[in-house]
């Protein structure tokens, strides 16, 4: 008996997530108006962040070797992929702090599952997937205006990449927000994260010197995007920013194991 | 005069004690910042070399960033519309419908206090950041401009509270302001010239921009200090500015008002 339980098995956890799923949507419906509302800033956001790249591209043709499509393009890529990572993780990694202050996260600990997984996808942000559709429909418009038809395994090579980049968003966050374990208000990390996600959309080309390398091997913001949207636009000189890229969502993954495992042992109850 | 005098005095200590998150906001915020300037670094590299978009050559635009980010630093609301409305939501205002402290007298001061507690944390960081580009840095046009542009900050921080203060009082009203207030805030980004200097917009675009109160929010000071508005047009501006500034205290009376005759002091 003992022996099963510890065993993993993906088709419980698949339950397990169901039954979240249908929770956070309940929770969702209960406050329509503003559901719809936060979808509206979402794309207002989105809007604005368009509007810059169209003002910068009134005065020239080119950013490096990007053009005003590529770029907008880009621009979509990273929301998609922003969004994605918010639909999933964003509001669980900023509740963390919350768990530990009001000792909820004792509950969790008790449960028969992993607690990193129940932590990680206790609610779903269904908003944000309305704003990865409209990131969607915009990089639909960007491959048009470029005349690209991106073949079957470019899209398939995106769609890899972008999972990649949401664990690099996601590892990086979660373990921003692990530290909350020591210091409890950790409003101030998770929303200074949130400024880096900026970096992201812009163009690597851009970038030179002690910047581009920190923020292509210590917090790798100038890949997350910029890779993804490269396969997709046919930019993409060497293979080599694709294994990086990987390389550092591999790497990121097993670092924030590792904080959370630390964390974990750090945890004294608020409670007791 | 000097109750109020011990609203900043505590403002000051209570915000003090965030100082951690105050560097963090302000650190994490100098990354996009500098993004930013290499990207426009970038565009003025491939335009060749002494090019000048709008009437800025790259100094200008790299100064013009900078003083943006001043005059952000000095005038910005942070918490405090979140402070109001919550402070509505959860019935805090009844004690002080009931002393003889005026609530939009008492927020104001607890503004300037977080702004100088702010500053106190922030101007280490921001005064290395500038000194890294100080070749980049424009000198004021004239003592007088210097003058000025200190005069329209002061002009910009009341009305950045005003409108703050305005939208805070929404809460009267629904249950949840944030929406609104984000909403407000993404034209206020855009149309304030904190993504880029408004003058670099189609012309058409600059003359709707002027009938609204967002480039007196941010651009204009900024404007003041480069020499942009000067003579005539700086007096008008300053002018437009204060009106915009009555506009906005009158607006924030009426609705205080307003949501007083609908307060009910739930949960009290």
């Amino acid at each position: 008996m003992n022996e099963r339980k510890s065993s993993f098995r993906p088709l419980r956890y698949l339950g397990v997530y169901g039954a979240l799923c249908k929770n956070s949507v309940t929770r969702e419906m209960i406050f329509k108006a503003n559901f719809v509302l936060w979808i509206i800033v979402e794309l207002l956001w989105f809007a604005l962040q368009l509007c810059f790249i169209g003002v910068l591209y009134l005065h020239t043709n080119h950013i490096g070797t990007w053009t005003k499509w590529q770029v907008v393009l880009l621009v979509g890529g990273s929301q998609f992929i922003q969004q994605l990572f918010q639909a999933f993780f964003l509001t669980n990694c900023t509740n963390l702090s919350e768990l530990v202050r009001n000792g909820k996260l004792d509950f969790l600990l008790l449960l028969p599952v992993n607690t990193r997984f129940v932590v990680s996808f206790r609610q779903l942000d269904l908003g944000a997937f309305v704003s990865a559709a409209s990131a969607l429909a915009v990089m639909v418009y960007a491959t048009h205006q470029l005349h690209l038809l991106p073949s079957a395994m470019q899209v398939f090579g995106f769609l890899v990449l972008c999972f990649a980049g949401i664990a690099i968003h996601y590892s990086l966050m979660f373990l921003l927000a692990a530290i909350s374990f020591w210091t409890v208000r950790a409003q101030g990390i998770v929303w200074g994260y949130y400024n880096l996600f900026n970096i992201a959309r812009l163009p690597d080309d851009a970038f030179r010197g002690l910047f581009k390398l920190v923020f292509t091997f210590a917090i790798p913001m100038l890949l997350v995007s910029n890779v993804p949207v490269r396969v997709l636009a046919d930019k993409l000189g060497s293979p080599k920013p694709v294994l990086l890229l990987f390389g550092m969502a591999i790497v990121c993954f097993t670092i924030s194991e590792w904080g959370w495992r630390a964390s974990l042992r750090h945890y004294t109850s608020a409670s007791s | 005069m000097k109750k109020y005098w011990h609203v900043v005095n505590v403002g000051i200590q209570n915000n003090l004690a965030y100082r951690f998150n105050f560097l963090a906001r302000t650190v994490f915020g100098l990354v996009p910042l500098i993004a930013i300037l290499y990207v426009w670094r970038t565009i003025y590299q491939g335009n060749g070399r002494g090019s000048s978009i709008g009437s800025y050559s790259l100094a200008q635009m790299i100064s013009y960033y900078l003083i943006i980010t001043l005059v952000d630093a000095l005038t910005a609301v942070t918490q405090d519309d979140w402070e109001i409305a919550t402070d509505i939501k959860d019935g805090n205002i009844s004690q002080f419908l009931l002393k003889p402290i005026d609530y939009l007298a008492y927020r104001l001061c607890l503004f300037f206090s977080a702004r100088l507690a702010y500053l106190a944390v922030a101007a280490a960081p921001l005064a290395l950041f500038m000194l890294t580009l100080h070749k980049y840095f424009v000198a004021p046009r004239s003592w007088l401009a210097f003058g000025c542009f200190l005069f329209s900050i002061g002009l910009t921080a009341l009305l950045q509270f005003f409108i703050s203060y305005t939208m805070a009082m929404l809460a009267f009203w629904v249950l949840e302001v944030s929406t609104f207030i984000f909403i407000l805030f993404a034209f206020e980004y855009l149309a304030s010239g904190h993504l880029f200097p408004l003058d670099i917009l189609p012309h058409r675009l600059q003359q709707v921009l002027a009938y609204t109160p967002f480039p007196y929010q941010l651009y204009f000071p900024a404007s003041v200090y480069m020499g942009k508005s000067a003579g005539p047009e700086l007096i008008r501006g300053l002018l437009i500015q204060a009106g915009w500034v009555l506009a906005a205290y009158g607006l924030a009376r009426l609705v205080w008002r307003r949501g007083i005759r609908h307060y009910s002091a739930v949960g009290v």
